[in-house]
């Protein structure tokens, strides 16, 4: 009886210190992660079916009325529509440019690593320090239209900021110039990692320059393009900060930049009204994760399965 | 093309011409004239800048940077930030660690779900969880404390961390731990000793990214934080460029001398930064 009894109990201490330090090491981030990120988006989602302004328990239910006023107020549409051309321009001129630059960088030219750092530069800093810069700089009397003057093009200074008819394209100057440096680094990191060998046979096989770009560089690219327009679609949806500095809450509306982020803000913790800026954050979360999960479904899949299996094993 | 032309190692043949130079030098040109302008804006006066807007410092003024390296309100944000960023990196590169090092070498039930629970967080922004965030913050009394800022990051840094250790702490050969078993040391000797020494690369790279984050937070900040003496530099640089939005060069100064840190950190990790977030993108 003890023979067998001894091991056995040797293995329920092992089990058991096993157990004890799984909960050990794991517990603080768990519980660190469900306290400030989950529990935060269940709230949400509670929150969201109530009129409530942030004292006490929630008490008023008004079941979908928030999600009803958000869906049927122009200015939600107005901030929808803001969004949806931020990420269709955002796609349309940074890939295009993004991947011709990285083409470009990636033949043997001079000082290369150094282009890298200083075309990662504008990515670095924080979106507060280029909205501040930006603004100062594309004020009606800034230096935009200080250097269209010296340069005689004065007749194209314009307002940037204020004008309905230019902000957004301002803003998509500024969203261009913040983040075509990552998307270069990334599709150059996607070309270093064709392997050499193609190009070799390519060129062996007699394929010209345009030819071996075409048919293969952009192709093998592919998993690098349709990731970094994953991220584009995302960061297109939540944007916040540059607009948020650039415009402010009011300036934002009347020259048509705001965002969606930008409305939860406005209409729930400045208008004091958390329980319909909870519905706001619901919405963008529902929004965000259709899409998100539509271009996995759609586009990412065969990328995905990779990366999947790749990570895990 | 004929086929002396040699291919170049990680580099599709032809050498770069004049019009690849030309392109280069635009885009570097480009990318950096507006950080150079804000820099520069800061040596000059208040009448140049109204003179002509864009032009270089002529004479060159001091005044302003001094005045703004003088002033306690800047060294005051200043350590605040530095505060919330080592906080936060301490507390995503530990916390982290443990859970990435559970997840890749026990084995147990709830190991897929733990794991897929925190990838799920990459699906929530910050953005998505604030309002609510805020609220849970406030009904710990952490509004206007720097806690306030730096326990959120902690836990929306994680998912990233995980994603990135994970794979990190799989890749230690089983034989390295047998070893350390037969020699007699614990699983978490093990941790501590060989783990924590091995899995440096991707911890570096997973702090520096909290470190760069942290630093550029804005958002959270904004929300939190109300008393200027709590205010970290993003929120400073807003606060202060409304207050002294007359004093054009003056906010320059401050501006330039806000990004500067992260300017050097980025110049000193910039290979690490590079292969890190172009690493955790492609999973």
């Amino acid at each position: 009886m003890s023979d067998t009894l001894a091991p056995r109990r040797a293995a329920a201490r092992r089990r058991g210190r096993t157990r004890l330090e799984i909960a050990v090491l794991s517990a603080p981030a768990v519980i660190v992660f469900l306290a400030f990120v989950i529990l935060p988006v269940a709230l949400a989602a509670y929150y969201g079916f109530y009129r409530w302004k942030g004292y006490g328990d929630p008490t008023d239910w008004v079941g979908l009325n928030n999600y009803r006023l958000i869906l049927t107020d122009p200015a939600f549409h107005d901030v929808l529509w803001h969004n949806g051309l931020i990420l269709v321009l955002s796609l349309a001129v940074q890939g295009p440019l993004a991947i011709g630059l990285a083409l470009l960088l990636n033949r043997r030219i001079r000082g290369r690593s150094t282009i890298r750092v200083l075309v990662f530069v504008p990515y670095i800093i924080s979106e507060v320090i280029v909205g501040t810069g930006w603004s100062l700089m594309l004020q009606s009397d800034g230096a935009v239209n200080g250097l269209l003057r010296a340069t005689g093009l004065g007749s194209l200074e314009a307002d940037w900021i204020s004008d309905p008819d230019l902000a957004l394209w301002t803003l998509m100057a500024v969203i261009t110039w913040k983040y075509l440096g990552f998307a270069v680094i990334l599709m150059l990191a996607g070309l270093q990692s064709i392997p050499d060998e193609i190009f070799e046979a390519a060129q062996i096989d007699g394929a010209s320059y345009w030819q071996i770009q075409r048919r293969i560089t952009l192709p093998l690219l592919g998993p690098t393009v349709r990731i970094w327009a994953f991220l584009s679609i995302i960061g297109s949806l939540q944007l916040f900060d540059l607009v948020y500095i650039i415009w402010g809450q009011y300036v934002s509306g009347t020259a048509g930049t705001s965002t969606m982020a930008i409305y939860m803000l406005a209409q729930g913790r400045n208008a004091g009204n958390y329980g319909y800026g909870s519905a706001v954050a619901v919405v963008m979360f529902v929004i965000s994760l259709v899409v998100a999960l539509i271009y996995q479904r759609f586009v990412l899949r065969r990328d995905l399965r990779g990366a999947v299996t790749e990570g895990t094993v | 093309m004929s086929a002396t032309t040699t291919v170049s190692r990680k580099s599709t043949g032809r050498d770069g011409g004049p019009v690849t130079y030309f392109v280069a030098l635009l885009f570097v040109g480009v990318c950096v004239a507006p950080v150079l302008y804000i820099v520069l804006g800061g040596f000059r006066t208040n009448a140049q800048i109204t003179t002509d807007p864009a032009a270089l410092p002529d004479p060159w003024v001091g005044a302003n940077y001094a005045g703004v390296l003088t002033s306690s309100v800047f060294w005051g944000e200043f350590a605040n930030s530095l505060i919330v960023a080592l906080a936060s990196t301490a507390g995503i590169v530990t916390l982290g660690l443990m859970v990435s090092f559970v997840i890749a070498r026990y084995d147990f039930r709830f190991k897929g779900a733990m794991y897929s629970l925190f990838a799920a967080g990459l699906m929530f922004p910050m953005v998505i969880a604030i309002t609510p965030l805020y609220l849970v913050i406030k009904d710990l009394g952490l509004v206007d404390n720097l806690l306030g800022v730096i326990v959120p990051q902690i836990a929306f840094g994680l998912p990233t961390t995980v994603i990135i250790l994970v794979p990190f702490l799989r890749a230690i050969p089983n034989e390295i731990e047998e070893a350390a078993a037969l020699d007699g040391m614990s699983r978490l000797g093990f941790f501590f000793r060989m783990v924590v020494p091995l899995s440096l690369p991707g911890v570096v790279t997973v702090g520096i990214l909290a470190f760069v984050g942290s630093w550029n937070n804005y958002l959270l900040p904004l929300y939190v934080l109300n008393s200027q003496a709590n205010f970290t530099l993003p929120l400073g640089v807003q606060v202060f460029s409304s207050q002294y939005s007359t004093d054009t060069a003056k906010v320059l100064a401050f501006t330039s001398l806000a990004m500067l840190p992260a300017l050097v950190f980025f110049s000193v990790f910039e290979k690490r930064i590079v292969g890190g977030l172009t690493g955790a993108v492609k999973g």
